[in-house]
């Protein structure tokens, strides 16, 4: 999987569980800060991500997470 | 084996309304927040002399009434509940008493918040092993007695009530009004959700609970319905604990029941426990939001971690 295609699929899990439009989804995002995306709806993109890349973001890993790029990273270098 | 069925729900809320705002004076939170991430926007809190016992006799009286049975006809009182004053006399035994129901069995069950459907899966159980015909359950909490009123992760979330089911056996030939019970638990998450020492207050670890919660109660509850032999499209009326509004969506939407069938008595109610599932039912019997005949989807979750699903005929 290349992190274009990375970055397209969390693009549409944010969309569908947040509502932030896909094309605003972009990697130097933060998602608290500029996508309004609080921690419980950081939990439902990392279930939905863990569905859709095979790839488990525990807790712990998650709330060094702050934006889209350090997801991408994550889940390449986990996949 | 007899079949049971539900006959009628009763529900009970103490007086006293603590807005959002109110909460806001006391600890660091705002009403947006609140509403934002637990969908609650007032909940109902107990008198300070007020107890679980109290509470689960005034829902088990309205119960009792609507199904038109003599407290003479009930043989059974389980009371689900995590928060009673003392451990012991059992609130079964109390509220027994007092609502002039004269020797039945009784006891307390403690499931933490998924507590009224294990509690009404035992009752339809000892119905069916014919140990008893009438059984009156209730879910009784006052959860504001065990919360740290300065942790804001928790204080704006629990809340007190009570409500109410009563049982019954089935007629011969009519089917089963109470699906077999899908129960589990995960005891190496006990830490997740819990009261440390005697005197400790409650703990969660919120984020945690929302991801098992999301994650693995949409399972149990499908099985709950292939259990009973329905699909979630045939649910009129889905009744999860009220923990989080968001977590009550989040199974909804995996189910595919749609939002005008899903309970939503939290944003009034707050998250009371073992009571929620049975006031939310109370409240949308009042409301005519509930199909007599139809099937409903019950399932309770919380602290042991601990869950139970089970779809019912609603009376």
């Amino acid at each position: 999987m290349t992190d274009q295609e990375i970055l397209s699929g969390l693009a549409e899990i944010i969309d569908e569980i947040a509502g932030v439009p896909a094309d605003e989804v972009t990697p130097d995002k933060n998602f608290v800060d500029d996508l309004d995306i609080d921690s419980l709806s950081m939990v439902e993109i990392a279930v939905a991500a863990q569905d859709k890349f095979g790839v488990e973001i525990p807790d712990e890993q998650l709330k060094d997470l702050k934006t889209v790029q350090d997801v991408v990273n994550f889940v390449s270098k986990n996949s | 084996m007899t079949g049971s069925k539900i006959l009628a729900f009763g529900g009970y809320q103490p007086d006293r309304v603590v807005t959002n705002d109110d909460l806001a004076k006391v600890v660091d939170t705002s009403d947006e927040w609140i509403k934002a991430r637990v969908g609650i926007e007032s909940r109902r809190i107990a008198a300070d002399d007020e107890t679980v016992t109290d509470m689960a006799e005034a829902a088990g009286a309205k119960a009792l009434a609507a199904s038109g049975l003599a407290p003479s006809a009930i043989d059974l009182v389980i009371v689900a509940t995590c928060s009673p004053l003392v451990p012991m006399p059992s609130v079964s035994a109390v509220v027994a008493h007092r609502l002039g129901i004269v020797a039945p069995g009784a006891f307390d069950l403690n499931a933490a918040c998924a507590g009224f459907c294990y509690a009404l899966g035992t009752a339809a159980n000892a119905v069916s092993a014919g140990s008893a015909r009438n059984v009156l359950v209730i879910g009784a909490e006052k959860m504001s007695s065990w919360v740290d009123w300065t942790d804001r992760s928790t204080c704006i979330i629990f809340a007190d009530g009570a409500g109410a089911a009563v049982v019954s056996a089935s007629e011969e030939g009519e089917p089963a009004g109470i699906g077999p019970v899908v129960w589990g638990s995960a005891g190496d998450q006990a830490s997740r959700i819990e009261v440390t020492g005697r005197t400790g207050a409650m703990r969660q670890d919120g984020q945690a609970v929302f991801r098992w919660a999301t994650t693995a109660m949409a399972p149990v509850a499908l099985e709950a319905c292939v259990r009973a032999g329905v699909t979630p499209a045939d649910i009129t009326a889905f009744v999860p604990h009220q923990a989080n509004l968001r977590i009550v969506e989040a199974i909804a939407r995996k189910l595919g029941i749609p939002r005008e069938r899903v309970a939503d008595d939290i944003v009034h109610a707050g998250n009371t426990s073992s009571a929620s599932v049975p006031l939310a039912l109370s409240r949308m019997a009042e409301q005519g939001r509930l199909q007599p005949g139809t099937q409903a989807l019950l399932i309770g979750f919380g602290a042991g971690l601990s869950y139970a699903a089970q779809v019912i005929t609603l009376p």
